[in-house]
């Protein structure tokens, strides 16, 4: 038995220790925004927050989580996610949508941690980030115009 | 809150005292096994106008949308056309998918429901500006007999219809149900295309909200009670089938429901995901190679280039091509380019959820591209009336040409999988990213040979082409696909032949987003520009000289040249390479800016894009679609091949060897759209074929090297 807080309720997993949190999240908590893409830690369609920074969900036993907080995009709020989601509305980011889920995920962290990113920063914040549809440039638009609007 | 249980499967699930989370209930009255998912022909106080356009008491309007959304913008581009037409205000569209008809909702261009070639925007520009002007007569018509006032006298404007005299003020909501019961015009205005007031304007897209908040529901989000998980274990090998296997070990492991054998492969089912994966990799299982393909990647290359001596199909064959090379004074080049196998790797792995109702009546939630063949295929396998199958259709995670099957050889794998469960259960078939990317149905091997001729006076005299590939169609005669763009290329060549050999392989092949311009245009356009360069001609000027009966080829390379400043200087170790091509009757230049990056591959700063898509429908859409195409394209020719090993088996299996651009490598990218009142073409392909060569032109400044193999990280020629 593993108990963690997904989403700010304490929840506790009593199926096999080695699952990914990835599955746990999709087939038992049953919130399908945390996307599966590759299974090795290569895409970050998976992105969700464990204790404030992002991980992927994808290569993560659940056995490692006990005492630990997870956020999905279902669950996560403030500044820095309001302002990612706004920005990524306000330009059309998506188009299949399907990887957008981590991409905010690894933005909203970003943003976090470095409030003003440089390209750079961008870069490598979101470089473990795959779009097929290679929305990339207006990712990194939508990064630069949350980052103003937090400026205020 | 309290301590919540959560447990692997729906049935621990239930049997615990845990709560259940998350769940957004969206049943049809029939079937109450679905939790999450996306039905369609729901019931609901609406009023059908016609197929396309459905009005619901609050006044909002649902366009429903024959064509899949997989990210390339239908589902706003069709809601806008119907809306002009309808005078409706925007705020109050809505979309949602059109169930599966191969009659009512056929692809005006194949004829039968299908999302593919560029064409959702082209084929339903017509159709569907007649059934926003047909809806708007019905309503006025409704309104006008209420009111007791004449029809010609009401006017409607975003969404009110209004009667001036009377002071009659209404929205649609109102008159739905009165107009749906009146008799359509047999003939309907449209409007002007200078009185449009939605079409060619920015316009948000409908689905870019719930992609933004984890609320888009993909097929593979699609739950359902009781639901179990297949996957299938498939060989590493095309062609191969299963001699035996031992199922004990997968067998023991606990949630695992059962294992069969199908067609393609060995069918694992699990209660949840995890145990399948588990399963499905404990399986050991002996295949048959036997009628499987065993060549590698090497030595088709190797028979490809013998097979270029064998009797060949002629595309095109114009003025003396073997003259123009014995002219005297001329100056000869030829090349050689090999292109290899490709994935699509769509970021949503194929899937399905199959599912039987009380009535013995299969819903299938999928993101499909030809709906109606799907249905058809799950009619056979699971031996129910197609009547009682319903196509389901949900968003795609990027599809890029790998979900448009004919003869839905996926669909068919799941139907199998469903049909091998005994039906009593709801199923979800997935793939894993190895799947997929051994999975076959790659853009297919090609060799390019081409010779050309300069005469005296510098000028391009000839040019001879020969193609060697699979059929995409599985054609034994000329297949188009083939040869597209090399034959038909715009340039004022006149001596011309295209010949192309199209041997069989196992390997299963398909269109991968462009399809033969994948490889035309980089053939086409590096070999010019190599010649040009010889000729001591600008890849600009130069091509505009060879385009003068080619206008729209010429309008977007000029404005392309135009707004990348083509002739300024470049910064230091920079390069710049251009390339023009027209694919689905959508024309396309770009420039690009280009050094030498890390590891010796391409960096790519820069592209300048010109589009000429005929009528704009959606600009914001137009030029995602084009800043998609370019980085979808750039990755590919960057770092994209799949290889047979030796033996046959496929070499890459994950985003690990099959890589993606990433936002590092990413340009910067421009687009210009040209003004037109030409019909409206497709944007979704066209911005790919440019890029390839557009950046092997730069790359060949860049080294001195032509590029002959992709791609382009792989080196120089093998």
């Amino acid at each position: 038995m593993v108990t963690f807080t997904l989403n700010g309720t304490e929840t506790s997993f009593d199926g096999d220790p080695d699952t990914p949190l990835l599955w746990v999240i999709r087939d038992a908590a049953r919130l399908t925004g945390t996307k599966y893409g590759c299974g090795i830690a290569q895409c970050g369609a998976c992105t969700v927050h464990v204790d404030g920074s992002t991980r992927r969900s994808c290569v993560t036993p659940v056995s490692t989580l006990e005492g630990s907080s997870v956020t999905t995009i279902e669950g996560v709020e403030g500044t820095e996610a309001e302002a990612v989601q706004a920005a990524w509305r306000a330009i059309d980011v998506p188009q299949c949508g399907y990887c957008q889920s981590g991409q905010i995920m690894s933005a909203i962290s970003l943003l976090q941690f470095t409030p003003n990113p440089s390209d750079d920063d961008i870069d490598g914040a979101m470089a473990g980030n795959i779009c097929r549809c290679a929305t990339y440039q207006r990712i990194r638009q939508a990064i630069h115009d949350a980052a103003k609007t937090m400026e205020g | 809150m309290g301590i919540q249980t959560i447990r692997p499967t729906r049935r621990a699930f239930l049997a615990g005292t845990g709560l259940v989370i998350g769940l957004t209930l969206v049943g049809r009255q029939a079937g109450a096994a679905l939790i999450r998912g996306v039905p369609q022909d729901v019931q609901g106080p609406h009023a059908d106008l016609n197929a396309f356009v459905r009005v619901a008491p609050d006044g909002t309007v649902t366009v429903l949308s024959k064509h899949l959304e997989m990210g390339q913008g239908p589902y706003t581009g069709l809601t806008t056309i119907v809306a002009e037409e309808l005078d409706a205000d925007w705020s109050q569209m809505r979309v949602a998918a059109a169930p599966a008809d191969d009659d009512v909702y056929k692809n005006l261009a194949f004829g039968l429901q299908g999302t593919g070639g560029s064409t959702s925007i082209a084929n339903s520009y017509e159709q569907l500006r007649k059934a926003g002007a047909t809806a708007r007569a019905m309503l006025v018509a409704a309104a006008a007999q209420e009111w007791g006032v004449p029809a010609s006298e009401i006017t409607v404007v975003a969404g009110h219809i209004r009667h001036e005299g009377s002071g009659k003020d209404a929205g649609f909501g109102e008159f739905a149900d009165k107009a749906a019961a009146m008799d359509p015009p047999g003939d309907v205005q449209l409007k002007d295309p200078k009185d449009f007031v939605l079409i060619g304007k920015d316009r948000h897209k409908l689905d870019t909200d719930e992609k933004t908040n984890g609320k888009a529901i993909f097929t593979l989000d699609v739950l359902a009670d009781d639901m179990l998980i297949a996957l299938v274990a498939h060989s590493a090998h095309f062609g191969a089938t299963v001699k035996g296997f031992d199922d004990g070990e997968a067998r023991r492991i606990k949630g695992v429901v059962d294992v069969k054998q199908l067609p393609q492969g060995v069918a694992v089912y699990a209660e949840d995901t995890f145990t399948a994966l588990k399963a499905r990799a404990a399986l050991k299982i002996d295949w048959d190679l036997s009628k499987a393909e065993t060549r590698s990647s090497q030595r088709i290359y190797e028979d490809y280039r013998a097979e270029m001596k064998a009797g060949s199909l002629e595309a095109g064959n114009k003025g003396d091509v073997d003259g123009a090379f014995s002219a005297e004074g001329i100056t000869s080049m030829d090349t050689e380019i090999v292109f290899p196998f490709l994935a699509h790797a769509p970021m949503e792995p194929l899937d399905a959820v199959l599912m039987m109702a009380e009535d013995g009546s299969i819903d299938c939630y999928n993101g499909s591209q030809f709906p109606g063949q799907d249905k058809a295929a799950i009619a056979e396998i699971c031996g129910v009336d197609p009547a009682k199958v319903r196509v389901n259709v949900q968003l795609a995670g990027g599809s890029f040409g790998r979900r448009a099957q004919f003869g839905s050889p996926y669909m068919r794998e799941a139907a199998a999988v469903f049909k091998a469960s005994g039906m009593k259960r709801p199923v979800k078939h997935m793939w894993t990213r190895e799947d997929d990317i051994r999975g076959g149905f790659y853009r297919p091997i090609y060799l390019h040979s081409i010779r050309g001729a300069i005469d005296r006076d510098g000028n391009i005299s000839g040019w001879d082409h020969t193609i060697v590939g699979q059929s995409i169609m599985n054609k034994d005669e000329l297949d188009g696909t083939t040869v597209e763009g090399t034959a038909d290329m715009p340039y004022a060549i006149p001596n011309l032949r295209v010949v192309a050999h199209q041997p069989k392989l196992g390997v299963p092949v398909l269109w991968w987003r462009s399809v033969g311009h994948t490889h035309t245009a980089f053939a086409v356009e590096t070999f010019l520009d190599r010649l040009l360069d010889r000729a001591g001609k600008d890849p600009v000027e130069g091509r505009l000289a060879l385009l003068k009966d080619a206008p729209r080829h010429a309008g977007v390379l000029k404005k392309v040249a135009e707004i990348a400043d083509w002739g300024s200087p470049v910064p230091e170790g920079r390069r710049r390479g251009v390339a023009v091509h027209k694919s689905f009757d959508t024309y396309v230049a770009e420039i690009v800016e280009v050094s030498i990056g890390e590891a010796g591959v391409p960096k790519v700063h820069k592209v300048w894009c010109a589009v000429d898509c005929g009528v704009a429908i959606n600009p914001n859409v137009i030029r995602a679609q084009m800043e998609g195409g370019i980085g979808y394209g750039l990755g590919a020719i960057l770092f994209d091949a799949i290889d047979l090993g030796e033996g046959g088996g496929v070499v890459q299996s994950n985003f690990d060897d099959y890589r993606s651009l990433r936002i590092n490598e990413m340009p910067e990218v421009e687009v210009a759209i040209i003004d037109s009142t030409e019909p409206p073409t497709g944007v979704g392909e066209p911005g790919v074929p440019p890029i390839g060569p557009a950046v092997a032109n730069a790359w060949r400044q860049l080294t001195g090297q032509p590029v002959q193999r992709l791609p382009l990280a792989s080196g120089p020629i093998a």
